[in-house]
């Protein structure tokens, strides 16, 4: 594709040009989006960085005092000696994260190989069927659980019968309706790659498994899970991070019990007009992500959206 | 057969669709349930669309989504695009194509929440030192244009990536200029991909809440918002009837880009 003929000049996709001629073309057509990306993502997030070491000033204006003390309340040191609330809430975050993804993962896989098994022209209707609750607005999704959990439909009768809520309450605002609420939130996002790679599956592997007398388990753990390892991930980290900063879940389906981090984000930059707070503990839900993506990282993995 | 027939697959996967429909259905079921409070049956009616068309918040909050939608997914197509060719077509430093790169998966990688919360501050110091940036359309149109460019310069890259270099070549050994093969060789190769990028981009924007909720001001709610905004004063029938009209959009939305992508996709297998 490219041949280096002289020390500046080269062929570059059939054209004889020079190494700068190259370089001025590629800026004209990287530089808008780059300046867009630098001026409103990469220079914000680092303002967000510095912000978490200032301090708030009596009427929520910012005071450029540097101070770790927004990590320290993060970490529960306060006025009032220490209390881990807001470790409660990161830990909460980082477990819901990690519970819906499992969860996902473990739904999406029927899901994924009965679309798969289906004749050719059908696989197209079921994974329409897929693609719209994937499609439709998150926020009357959202809301629509809070109808389905409601006290005059079955399943709140079903759990007062139960004895799990008092006759006449709905099933929300709980746990298990934030769970209910994220896991058919990003279920799609897990099936759909999961579907991509299932599609390709080598199905001599699993015939070969088969002969050699392999049991059910190990068929799946090392002839099917392997070669699908890399829509997997994709969906995980589909899941994973935007379950990691939710907001309008819990703020639905989970009350202020069942606070998540990124409602406490959202009410340092709202009601409590607290940004330093509110900036580091954005920082302190990247790097939770961070570590939770490396965690499910394999090496050598793109991220490609469907 | 050493196969025994898979049944509980089947049952599985139907159970999970069921389940990722049954909201939808509960909300379609009480758009016509002619009840203003509660949510026991209490007939047929067709009241609640009807007030709809009536409402003039509602009106202006399908406008505001639209036009927001519109205007930053054609910003955001165009951008992502030329950066897709500008990293993929041309020779990169490989520290250079890193730092590229970085920023162009921060979006992707990056809770939506925490990318508001940094909007939040830019606007404020734009705002400190221009006059301008108020809350606004302008702010939202902003804050989605910035989080679809690197979905639709992912989209396209991955269609660039599997391209037939050799066209490319042909047209230069033939005396196009460079512009004349982009316009006419590189763009039209590119065009499944980049529509697939833009209605990526388009859905991204219409499903967004977080972005809007941190960039919107009292004039500029979309639909979204306004939906967040009534949950919260309590449930109206009318709310009913307006998520049934997303969805039944939605559906027509997904069936009309399958078709218009299989047609793309259809034509290209054609050509080659």
């Amino acid at each position: 594709m490219t041949n280096e003929s002289h020390s500046n000049t080269r062929i570059w996709f059939g054209e004889l040009t020079t190494r700068n001629s190259l370089r001025r073309r590629g800026l004209l057509h990287i530089s808008p989006g780059l300046f867009w990306i630098l001026m409103f993502l990469t220079i914000p997030a680092l303002a967000l960085i510095a912000l978490s070491f200032a301090t708030r000033g009596g009427y929520g204006e910012i005071e450029w005092v540097f101070t770790f003390e927004n990590y320290t309340r993060l970490a529960g040191y306060g006025m009032f000696g220490w209390s881990p609330d807001y470790l409660v809430i990161l830990a909460r975050s980082l477990w819901v994260a990690f519970v819906t993804t499992t969860i996902c993962i473990g739904l999406a896989f029927p899901l994924a190989f009965f679309i798969a098994k289906k004749p050719k022209h059908t696989r197209y209707i079921w994974l329409t069927l897929v693609i719209i609750p994937f499609w439709t607005n998150l926020v009357i999704r959202t809301y629509a659980w809070q109808l389905v959990l409601s006290p005059d439909l079955p399943i709140a009768k079903f759990a007062a019968a139960l004895g799990f809520i008092p006759a006449g309450s709905p099933l929300y605002p709980s746990s298990f309706a934030v769970y209910l609420g994220m896991i058919s939130a990003f279920l799609p996002f897990v099936v759909l790659p999961l579907y991509s790679s299932v599609e390709k599956l080598d199905w001599s592997l699993v015939e070969a498994a088969y002969d050699l007398y392999s049991n059910k388990r190990r068929i799946f753990m090392q002839a099917i899970l392997p070669q699908t390892l890399p829509g997997l991930s994709v969906g995980a980290i589909l899941t994973f991070v935007p379950a990691m900063g939710m907001f309008l879940i819990p703020d639905f389906l989970g009350g202020a019990k069942y606070m998540l981090v990124g409602n406490l984000i959202q009410q340092q930059f709202g009601k409590s007009r607290d940004w330093p707070f509110g900036a580091a503990v954005s920082l302190a839900l990247m790097a939770l992500t961070l570590i939770g993506l490396f965690l499910f990282r394999r090496k050598g993995d793109k991220i490609e959206v469907v | 057969m050493r196969q025994r027939k898979p049944f509980l697959i089947p049952f599985f996967a139907i159970g999970t669709l069921m389940f990722l429909y049954m909201p939808l259905l509960a909300v379609a079921s009480f758009s016509v349930n002619n009840s203003r409070f509660g949510l026991t049956w209490q007939g047929f009616t067709w009241k609640w669309y009807l007030e709809l068309f009536r409402n003039e918040q509602i009106l202006e909050a399908v406008g505001n989504t639209l036009l927001l939608s519109g205007v930053s997914t054609v910003i955001a197509t165009v951008l992502g695009t030329a950066l897709a060719i500008g990293l993929s077509r041309f020779p990169w430093g490989r520290k250079t194509a890193a730092f590229f790169e970085f920023n162009l998966y921060m979006p992707v990688i990056t809770p939506e929440i925490v990318f508001a919360g940094a909007l939040v501050i830019a606007f404020a110091s734009l705002r400190y030192i221009s006059s301008a940036f108020e809350p606004g359309m302008l702010n939202m149109i902003i804050g989605h244009v910035t989080f679809q460019v690197a979905f639709v310069a992912l989209v396209v890259r991955s269609r660039l990536a599997a391209f037939n270099n050799e066209i490319e070549e042909a047209s230069r050994d033939l005396y196009a200029d460079n512009w004349y093969t982009l316009r006419k060789v590189i763009l039209p190769m590119l065009t499944p991909g980049i529509v697939s990028g833009a209605m990526l981009a388009f859905t991204l924007s219409l499903d967004d809440f977080i972005i809007s909720f941190f960039t919107a001001g009292p004039t500029s709610v979309t639909l979204p918002l306004y939906i967040f905004a009534e949950v919260h004063r309590g449930i109206t029938p009318k709310i009913h009837a307006l998520s049934t009209v997303g969805l039944l959009l939605t559906i027509i939305l997904v069936v009309a880009s399958e078709k218009i992508s299989n047609n793309l996709n259809g034509k290209e297998n054609e050509d080659a």
